[in-house]
């Protein structure tokens, strides 16, 4: 049965903590990728360390499940931490980043972070930055015509809306009457590849271009989970009730730059893990000591899976032809 | 008959009725219009679009994740070319996720020249979508294979671009479509809009059945043991009149029309060739990296020891446009007489 109301999860201690524990399972799970990248395991690395404190919130508040009745995910190459804290094994993400057979995201065809699970509407991320904005609207129409409370989100950063498809995503989500229950999320990390994003885009606050469109939005300090997770929960609640599009930015931080393309070194800029851990031991929610087994603990078990994806295999001649075309049958 | 537009329009209504298609959309596609070409006045699930090809292509990709059948048109394929990346990423979707997800969707575009259509309502775009992997390409040259062919798209379940020659839109076929009326001003009556107003009108659609030409299933136009030509869309019904004139004369030409371009019937081809020798190809597109090149490789690769002579593409001359006056559209696209011309050397030369 659709639902017709939709509560967020409560923010009690408990969810606080494993907030803390998604978010260092994001970041060990991205380190390691980049060990890879470093020591020959992989090629490629393109990720989201330093958007742990908004990724994590949203995977926490996505209403996951397969169809228009749930939520689709139209997500860029930084949305690790959303994908692992709904549920995702951070073993899979390894097997993309080292190309294997075993890759339940692409079977080695696509980078590290492009991820694509049909069970949880999680469509395919591409390498581009911009075109997500321009398919979400078509997810929407079909939840809009279900009924219900399933959004479509989508992500992306902040010089990826400086494409047109960004505007395309708003005009098409606004046609007066066919309004369409999409969130769109900018992670405004200041940057494009080397450009800062304020010598060539106006605005800082990019979510007002809303403004022009009659899309309500806000901008918010991304580096703290407790201020996102309540941001995105009343962001969500307008969504999918009053079935309408909002912009909501999130102003983090790219801790390792780029990519492997720019040498994936950890820059200066704020962490939001250490912030976090900060306020958790001022709130007497945990020790130092307790949060400092949570990274061994997600540490054990990316060595772990590290030792497992090295012997699975890699694709070879014959995988190359699997999937050009869906043979079975019509309709989804 | 049916004109061609008629067709489309008649096959995607069955797609509507039987097919589940759940959209059908584009710039002036819905009321009042219904298309600038009437290929979708009266469609009960058409709608109307924001100027924004883009736009349009990530709407078709988006519905088809979410589990409709769209068929989206850009009105004309001269302004597709913004949108390659998101015809890429409809097809590649369900290779780059393994198997994962599958697009189900088709594109319509009127494409080609023949309309006086000046430099942006006159290009072709085969040569470019048939590098575009992951979907099937197809191109009517009659009434009767746009209605088939149609319906062969909107049954697929992977993308399927359909164009369709600008050139054709009100020829009328030469065979019934399954359930259409024989008296065609009859049809006109049930399926056309009114000129003016139309608020009080609706389509009473003939009981038009399932016809469906298969995908990568080329159509023997005429049969001949001299040359070979091979086209599609507009080009084949040039080749085929040129075909019967020449015949006339006593010279024997088949004429084969592709109908899918990808993939295209090779088979059908090579036997041609293998009994005539001769190879030439027609189309409209520019001639450099020209999809009839790609034809030509193939029959070299299957039939080198069959060739009486080297085979030959007629295609566009490799100019930036189309030009407004007629002398620039007769001089820059294949014609009657160049094709008669192209055919007779073809088959004067020996080895």
């Amino acid at each position: 049965m659709t639902a017709t109301r939709w509560t967020p999860p409560t923010l009690d201690e408990a969810t606080k903590l494993r907030i803390h524990d998604l978010m260092v399972k994001a970041r060990t799970t991205e380190e390691m990728q980049i060990r890879m990248m470093r020591t020959g395991h992989g090629y490629f690395w393109i990720g989201a360390p330093g958007e742990e404190a908004f990724g994590v919130p949203l995977g926490l508040l996505v209403h996951k499940g397969h169809g228009p009745a749930y939520d689709y995910l139209h997500l860029h190459y930084r949305s690790s931490p959303t994908v692992l804290a709904m549920g995702s094994e951070p073993i899979d993400a390894l097997r993309q980043m080292r190309g294997t057979l075993t890759d339940p995201y692409s079977k080695g065809r696509n980078f590290v972070n492009h991820f694509a699970i049909k069970p949880w509407n999680i469509v395919p991320v591409t390498p581009t930055i911009e075109t997500q904005y321009a398919v979400a609207p078509g997810t929407a129409l079909m939840q809009r015509r279900h009924g219900g409370v399933g959004i479509s989100i989508v992500t992306g950063g902040d010089a990826g809306t400086a494409e047109g498809d960004f505007y395309s995503g708003m005009n098409w989500s606004t046609r007066p009457g066919q309004e369409l229950p999409v969130l769109f999320c900018i992670a405004h990390n200041t940057w494009g590849i080397s450009t800062p994003s304020a010598t060539v885009q106006n605005f800082r606050e990019l979510n007002k271009r809303g403004d022009g469109f009659g899309i309500k939005n806000v901008c918010i300090d991304g580096n703290d989970p407790i201020v996102a997770w309540h941001a995105i929960a009343e962001a969500m609640d307008y969504v999918r009730h009053e079935r309408k599009p909002f912009i909501l930015q999130a102003n983090v931080s790219r801790l390792y730059g780029h990519s492997s393309s720019s040498g994936a070194h950890m820059h200066d800029e704020e962490d939001c893990l250490p912030r976090y851990e900060a306020r958790l031991i001022q709130e007497n929610l945990s020790t130092a000591a307790e949060l400092k087994a949570v990274w061994d603990r997600w540490h054990d078990v990316l060595h772990d899976a590290l030792q497992q994806v090295e012997k699975e295999p890699m694709p070879d001649q014959s995988h190359v032809l699997q999937h050009v075309y869906y043979r079975g049958q019509a309709g989804n | 008959m049916a004109n061609m537009a008629q067709a489309i329009r008649l096959a995607l209504h069955y797609g509507e009725e039987h097919l589940g298609v759940t959209d059908i959309f584009g710039e002036d596609v819905g009321a009042p219009l219904g298309g600038v070409f009437t290929c979708t006045q009266g469609l009960k699930t058409a709608w109307n679009t924001p100027l924004d090809e883009r736009g349009l292509i990530g709407m078709a990709l988006g519905i088809a994740y979410g589990g409709g059948k769209p068929v989206a048109e850009i009105q004309f394929c001269d302004y597709i070319f913004n949108c390659i990346d998101l015809l890429k990423l409809c097809g590649n979707a369900h290779w780059s996720s393994a198997g994962e997800y599958h697009v189900p969707l088709v594109v319509m575009t009127p494409v080609g020249a023949g309309i006086h259509g000046s430099m942006y309502h006159s290009h072709s775009f085969e040569s470019m979508a048939t590098h575009i992997q992951g979907w099937t390409v197809v191109m009517p040259s009659n009434a009767k294979d746009a209605y088939g062919l149609m319906l062969s798209a909107i049954a697929d379940p992977n993308p399927v671009l359909f164009m369709a020659p600008k050139g054709l839109m009100r020829a009328k076929g030469e065979e019934l479509i399954p359930g259409e009326p024989a008296d065609e001003r009859a049809l006109h009556h049930a399926i056309d809009a009114p000129v003016g107003d139309r608020t009080g009108w609706a389509p009473h659609w003939p009981p038009v059945e399932d016809y469906r030409v298969p995908f990568g299933k080329a159509r023997l136009a005429r049969q001949g043991s001299a040359v070979t030509v091979v086209s599609y869309g507009r080009a084949l019904t040039m080749c085929t009149h040129v075909a019967d004139d020449l015949t006339k004369q006593g010279l024997s030409v088949e004429v084969i029309d592709l109908r899918t371009l990808y993939p295209f019937d090779e088979q059908a081809v090579f036997a041609s060739v293998k009994k005539t020798g001769r190879l030439l190809v027609v189309n409209e597109d520019t001639e450099v990296t020209n999809f009839g090149e790609h034809v030509m490789r193939k029959v070299v690769d299957h039939c080198f020891y069959d060739l009486l002579a080297p085979p030959r593409l007629l295609a566009g001359l490799d100019v930036p446009g189309v030009g407004l006056a007629w002398g620039y559209e007769k001089h820059s696209i294949p014609q009657p007489d160049g094709i008669a011309a192209a055919i007779r050397e073809l088959a004067a030369q020996q080895p």
